[in-house]
């Protein structure tokens, strides 16, 4: 269940005015804009204490975290994933952890 | 296995919104219950430009960017086109902040709340003009710093109450929300979704810059106003039949909400005390509507 994707995540630059569409249209998505680069502290999750709760993905404001399918001690579950490409490092997803199972790491530039 | 919140996502990530933002949380959750058939009618807002420039869109669903006073009436205008071309499955939403709702935008959405347009009218409210810098709006609650309301004059009169605005207008559903109870936005969107004529959701969404606040603490700030009696969660349906989803009995107190945002730092002791009042006057109030006193 990753974000959607579209076929063309680069930017669309018009060489004139004449290549403008004739509608104001949005053609392509923002997802060229990777805003991980905005991020000071990097959100990591400990899977070991990771309870499959949700609660990350449900309050991530981007949303910078998806969804993959395992199993985890015979049942169904789904594991929360952090796409850096564009996670803000707000730490949301930190703060309402039940578990505290996610750790802010200083970003290294 | 089952997920609490729709599996899709409409929105894409890439948006302009800062770190934390209330807003887009908020975006997310509505268009993850009123799907890919929606048209949005955005005013001047912070949604203008968390949505990106041309020709990039970070919704997947059209979106119209309007005058900051037409959110409503551009909105009955789509609804109208809509019915028109018989297409009958298609969510149309005024998607405005608290400027274009309580200021700036309300003789348009008086105008459709009386004509009872199918539309459905959501007011993302943080409070305060945060796009153009933190000016005082109707919705500023008492005692709040702005740009326009500073430390030695902050803001001496309450919040405007847009739900008995709207109630006194009888339209058939008004809701507020706010995104600490995702499940409960979601569901409230849903029953909107379903029912005809216009419809009015506030949700209170926290703003990290213009509150003063830590980003990390949008979603705890979202839910203490609720917790603490500042913010209830309602239901009203045809202006008449109010309904408490949350009944809070033991209420935290009201300090532990301003605590946590710097715009309400100046504050002296009697200041809180007089917001304590305030705010339990206020719920008294409510609770008397919904016939619970």
């Amino acid at each position: 269940m990753k974000p959607w994707k579209p076929d063309i995540d680069r930017k669309m630059v018009f060489k004139s005015v004449r290549e403008y569409p004739p509608m104001a249209v949005s053609l392509y998505t923002m997802m060229f804009n990777k805003t991980g680069t905005w991020r000071t502290v990097r959100p990591v999750i400990n899977y070991e204490k990771c309870v499959y709760c949700l609660m990350c993905w449900k309050f991530c404001p981007e949303p910078a975290i998806y969804l993959e399918p395992i199993e985890v001690k015979g049942k169904e579950r789904m594991k929360p994933i952090i796409d850096y490409d564009y996670c803000k490092g707000c730490m949301i997803c930190a703060e309402e952890c039940p578990v505290k199972a996610i750790e802010g790491v200083e970003e290294e530039r | 296995m089952r997920l609490p919140l729709p599996e899709r996502e409409v929105m894409t990530p890439g948006h302009l919104a800062c770190q934390g933002c209330g807003a887009a949380l908020t975006m997310r959750l509505a268009l993850k219950a009123l799907g890919p058939r929606t048209v949005l009618s955005i005013p001047a807002c912070c949604w203008s430009v968390i949505d990106g420039p041309f020709p990039h869109s970070t919704v997947n669903v059209p979106l119209f960017h309007t005058a900051f006073e037409t959110a409503a009436s551009t909105a009955s205008g789509i609804r109208a086109a809509f019915e028109i071309l018989g297409k009958e499955d298609v969510n149309v939403v005024a998607w405005a902040g608290d400027g274009g709702t309580y200021d700036i935008g309300i003789q348009a959405l008086s105008g459709a709340a009386e004509r009872n347009d199918n539309i459905i009218y959501i007011c993302y409210d943080n409070e305060a003009y945060m796009n153009t810098g933190i000016q005082r709006s109707a919705a500023t609650p008492l005692g709040a710093w702005t740009t326009t309301t500073p430390v030695k004059h902050p803001k001496s009169e309450p919040k405007k109450d847009m739900v008995s605005i709207l109630a006194a207008h009888r339209i058939p559903y008004i809701a507020t929300a706010t995104i600490a109870y995702p499940e409960d936005l979601v569901r409230k969107l849903e029953r909107a979704k379903e029912t005809k004529g216009t419809k009015f959701i506030l949700i209170l969404s926290p703003c990290p810059p213009g509150w003063k606040t830590r980003p990390e603490d949008t979603v705890k700030l979202s839910r203490l106003a609720v917790q603490s009696r500042v913010f209830p969660l309602l239901e009203i349906e045809n202006g008449e039949k109010w309904i408490l989803n949350m009944n809070i009995k033991k209420p935290v107190p009201v300090v532990e909400y301003l605590k946590l945002q710097g715009r309400f730092r100046h504050l002296k002791e009697e200041d809180i005390q007089r917001i304590q009042e305030y705010v339990d006057k206020e719920w008294e109030r409510i609770l008397k509507r919904c016939g619970l006193a």
